[in-house]
């Protein structure tokens, strides 16, 4: 575990030496979670039979973790893009699997850090109550933690093979899913081809039940079970994908001259 | 049974888009030896580090770094190597000390706090250990890379233009601490420049080559003479006119 180690210790020194680099772990979330916050506040002054607050801040909170997640796994990524890293990195002796859990580890770090910020902000502040989703919030939290690994190195594979300018295609991901994703609102609102799209991204799993504890019913743990299975295949396609990139990026001499002039 | 050599190339090829980059490489590093890969721009020179560092993959032939073969143990082997180049400093938004801790810790080096303040030492980095990279000189960057590069204690230890951006007190200093580290520990050093007094009085062998091919090979202090030139210089650059003449 060490050259994993390691990419967790340069981030931290990097996080350590940057404001710049360390805000962005809070601020955004947090700014997330008091527009619906507030949002839910006034909804729930309106209906207060309909437990806005732990329906849509709840879902504002989970999407959010899960961003950070897949944002944590690039923003490392794109820290060896940017100071073009990768011949220093792939001439020493670290395998690509290590140098994803490194990825990983670091997105663990940084994600957990914006969790525990917008969890203070939502229970202190809007008294959403984290623990009335009882047990299920683990696969909640599982299932949102595994995709969006997956998306991150899926995003990491795609900036590798097209260049530092295709990181502009990796950013927008999470907000090309989330109407799929019915985070705050049910499948059932969607048209019919939408939802059985639906059904092929994890979160879709995690939201719907989520409403379904919100709204006084238990979470179907087969469906959460099949969330997790979905979401444990999408982590082997992106791990397949990454190294399958890396591969291609051997054979042809592309991690040897990696920068945004030779890629791209 | 004998130690095998640092270093093996054999027949190693790279083609891209049909045209040979390399074309059937074969040399060998031996414990102790100092090797300059000497040949003019586009020669094929950082194509064959570049295969050797494995992070590029030969179309066919074999390297193998103290016995062990790269394609297959390539973590062993790259464990007992290292590197210094001028197109790939280390990261500017790191410490000198960050960096070689990282580095470090990637290159499994035993004792790693106090083999960093050896390597600072060494490459007259004490004043900049806690200066990000990105603001030291160029040449000042060089001897951080050399300080990672010397992390490890390599058994091979790949030099591609080491010396390019230093000044000529600095360089001769270099010089001397890559002759001493090869004499004193049972490594072998693969060394490119395009300075050939430095080639002359550095390496103990010298290959030349050009179109992808090794055109020569031999001691850098004979062979001028074995061919009618006056110094390694002047063979450089008959080899290098041939090497257009026949491109043209």
């Amino acid at each position: 575990m060490r050259a994993p180690a390691a990419i967790l210790l340069r981030q931290f020194y990097l996080m350590r030496g940057s404001p710049a680099r360390l805000v962005p772990l809070f601020i955004w979330v947090a700014v997330d979670m008091l527009l619906w916050g507030f949002m839910s506040r006034y909804l729930a002054a309106i209906a207060p039979r309909m437990h806005f607050v732990e329906a849509l801040l709840g879902a504002a909170l989970l999407w959010d973790f899960f961003t950070r997640v897949m944002q944590g796994v690039t923003m490392t990524f794109f820290e060896d893009v940017k100071s073009r890293n990768f011949l220093n990195l792939f001439a020493a002796p670290l395998s690509v699997g290590e140098y994803v859990v490194g990825l990983v580890l670091s997105s663990i770090a940084t994600s957990l850090i914006g969790l525990a910020v917008i969890v203070a902000i939502a229970s202190l502040v809007f008294g959403l109550p984290v623990l009335a989703y009882g047990l299920a919030a683990i696969p909640f939290l599982l299932i949102l933690f595994l995709f969006g690994v997956a998306l991150g190195v899926a995003g990491s594979a795609i900036v590798m093979r097209l260049g530092p300018a295709a990181e502009w295609l990796v950013w927008p991901i999470p907000a090309l899913i989330s109407p799929l994703a019915g985070v705050f609102y049910p499948l059932s609102a969607l048209p019919d081809w939408m939802r059985m799209a639906a059904r092929a991204f994890p979160p879709a799993y995690v939201f719907e039940n989520l409403r379904a504890i919100v709204a006084g019913g238990a979470p179907s743990y087969v469906e959460l079970a099949a969330g997790s299975a979905l979401a444990l295949a999408y982590l082997a396609l992106a791990g397949w994908l990454f190294t399958f990139v890396y591969g291609y990026a051997v054979r042809t001499g592309l991690i040897a001259r990696y920068s945004a002039e030779s890629v791209s | 049974m004998a130690a095998p050599d640092i270093l093996e190339l054999r027949d190693i090829r790279k083609s891209y888009a049909g045209k040979a980059a390399v074309d059937g490489v074969s040399f060998r590093v031996r414990r102790n030896e100092i090797v300059g890969l000497l040949g003019p721009n586009g020669a094929g020179k950082t194509t064959t580090i570049n295969m050797i560092l494995g992070v590029l993959e030969p179309d066919s032939g074999s390297v193998a770094v103290e016995g062990l073969d790269l394609a297959r143990k390539r973590r062993r082997a790259m464990a007992r190597t290292n590197f210094a180049a001028v197109y790939a400093q280390l990261p500017g938004n790191l410490t000198v000390a960050q960096n070689l801790r990282v580095f470090g810790l990637i290159y499994g080096v035993p004792r790693l706090s106090q083999r960093i303040d050896e390597v600072i030492a060494e490459f007259d980095l004490a004043r900049f250990r806690d200066t990000r990279c990105g603001v030291l000189s160029s040449g000042e960057q060089t001897r951080v890379c050399l300080a990672k590069a010397m992390l490890n204690r390599p058994s091979l230890l790949l030099l591609d233009e080491p010396t390019a951006s230093l000044d000529p007190a600095t360089a001769r200093d270099i010089r001397a601490k890559i002759r001493d580290f090869a004499a004193a520990s049972p490594a072998g050093v693969l060394w490119t420049s395009h300075n050939m007094h430095e080639v002359a009085e550095v390496c103990h062998r010298v290959l030349f080559l050009s179109k992808g091919r090794i055109l020569l090979e031999g001691d850098p202090q004979t062979l001028p003479a074995a061919h009618g030139r006056d110094n390694l210089e002047d063979l450089f650059i008959a080899v290098a006119r041939e090497s257009l003449r026949g491109a043209a």
